[in-house]
């Protein structure tokens, strides 16, 4: 049932690499040309997450980029993966999306099969398994983040396959920013006011220091009780309001002369096609 | 910081890192430091461990992709323990070696991961074995591995004396990390240090701050 229950047995499929060669040789070509091959949209982007006292807040950005323009500027990069375990992802919008996917599908599957709630470290172990076999190749560098029976956990998994389970976590473009926000501030069992702000405060780190993050703070919030979506929680990067006018009145530039020319239009051929409306 | 990863020879994740393991009378000292880093120049976990126990009385130290060592030690600890399911008794260390010998080498092309086995087992007592980026296996009385070993090969190759006390050789390792940590940069953090003997394992963390001071610092 899932692709992991036979860890002795080598696996067949995973990616092709026959056109790999092709494909260097016409990038090679294009590049002389002085273009270059089109590249998958990245989300460029700020995710973070903190274990507090009740649980655990995930946090991320909300702009995909294409290369230097924004794609989207409200896109949902915090995942639903079980009704108490959510993922954030960064790297390839459409890797991230697509591995979470998968990963929401399996855990509800297992979680039928053992007929006991998900736990966290399930999700983590599928997922690194996943990126592993797949080498690097799918670009996806997620945080999960839930709570189950056994408590509130974080992990970090990156696109190699390798995992790290942190009280505190930030992943992304704008890592580097957020994770100072938090050396910073992280204390051990906040309490849910002081972790959101927190939160809150590297994400916009994040939006306001690197150019691959921006728009607004996602907040997702994992306790024991249930979870609190907060889309769109904070805007720190609003479009600015004009101090004035700045348009024209009519009648400010003074018409001197005005000629109509009228086009002559002939109809040429007229033709009646009967669609079938049954 | 995503972009920096392309550009280390070390696809993702890289614990390079100072590890070491050295025997000394009646067991063996196993060490590591407790950064990964990311291209070289971020520091994706400060308190990452690298002291993989594959056994009651095996560990492991991993150097190099991060990824890859995790992959490679968690098939080893079920191979290793199927294997002394299957013998019925503990597994000898240089079993486990082997393992990881074998995972290393028939993957070589893919896997960019070295290990240093050590333990203790009934019929050699306290050894300690390299298994390097290739695959080869090589058994020795001590051995250093990771980006930070090459900046203590002289301190080991002189302090190192046969037949050790547990004391001596604590403070042996310790020196030793803790030399490595202050001159590689992508090792650091804490040191862990792992003792295994015939009674059992002990683990001795010694944060940053308490490390021993050398005279320029």
């Amino acid at each position: 049932m899932l692709n992991t229950s036979r860890p002795c047995q080598p696996q067949s499929g995973g990616f092709s690499f026959e056109n790999s060669r092709r494909n260097a040789v016409l990038e090679g070509n294009l590049s002389e040309l002085g273009y270059s091959s089109p590249k998958a949209r990245k989300t460029g982007t700020t995710i973070a997450g903190i274990v507090f006292k009740d649980g655990v807040i995930l946090g991320a950005d909300t702009r995909a980029t294409d290369d230097m323009v924004v794609a989207d500027k409200n896109c949902m990069k915090i995942h639903y993966i079980a009704p108490n375990i959510y993922c954030c992802g960064a790297g390839v919008a459409a890797d991230a999306e697509v591995t979470t996917q998968m990963m929401s599908s399996n855990v509800e599957l297992h979680s039928l099969s053992t007929g006991r709630p998900p736990l966290v470290v399930t999700v983590t172990r599928q997922l690194k398994q996943m990126l592993f076999r797949y080498q690097g190749h799918i670009g996806s560098s997620l945080i999960v983040g839930g709570v189950d029976v056994t408590g509130a956990h974080l992990y970090s998994v990156y696109p190699h396959g390798s995992y790290d389970k942190l009280p505190f976590l930030t992943m992304g473009s704008g890592a580097g920013p957020a994770i100072s926000i938090f050396e910073d501030r992280f204390r051990p069992n906040m309490e849910l006011e002081d972790a959101k702000q927190l939160v809150r405060d590297a994400i916009v780190a994040g939006i306001f220091c690197d150019l691959g993050s921006g728009s607004n703070v996602d907040l997702c919030i994992i306790t024991q009780a249930g979870v609190q979506y907060l889309r769109a929680y904070d805007q720190p990067a609003q479009k600015g309001k004009k101090e004035g006018q700045y348009k024209y009145k009519p009648g400010t530039t003074a018409v001197l002369t005005k000629t109509v020319t009228p086009l002559p239009l002939d109809i040429v051929d007229e033709s009646v096609q009967l669609m079938d409306t049954q | 910081m995503e972009r920096h990863y392309m550009d280390s020879k070390i696809k993702g994740v890289s614990t390079g890192t100072t590890i070491l393991a050295v025997t000394f009378n009646g067991g063996v000292i196993i060490g590591s430091d407790s950064r990964a880093s990311m291209g070289g120049n971020y520091v994706c976990s400060k308190t990452i461990n690298k002291l993989i126990q594959v056994h009651d009385r095996i560990f492991c130290c991993i150097a190099g992709s991060l990824a890859d060592a995790q992959a490679v030690t968690k098939t080893a600890k079920f191979q290793i323990s199927l294997h002394s399911i299957q013998m019925e008794s503990p597994p000898l260390v240089k079993a486990a070696a082997s393992v990881m010998k074998e995972l290393c080498y028939n993957n070589k092309e893919e896997l960019q991961a070295g290990f240093i086995t050590a333990g203790w087992d009934k019929k050699k007592g306290p050894q300690v074995y390299t298994v390097a980026l290739g695959g080869m296996l090589l058994s020795l009385p001590f051995t250093i591995g990771g980006s930070g070993s090459t900046y203590i090969y002289g301190y080991t190759d002189a302090k190192y004396k046969p037949d050790m006390s547990r004391e001596e050789c604590l403070q042996f390792a310790t020196n030793a990390l803790a030399l490595a940590m202050g001159r590689d940069n992508v090792s650091g953090g804490v040191a862990h240090l792992v003792v295994i003997t015939e009674g059992g394992v002990e683990h001795v963390v010694i944060p940053g701050d308490k490390l021993p001071k050398f005279h320029d610092e």
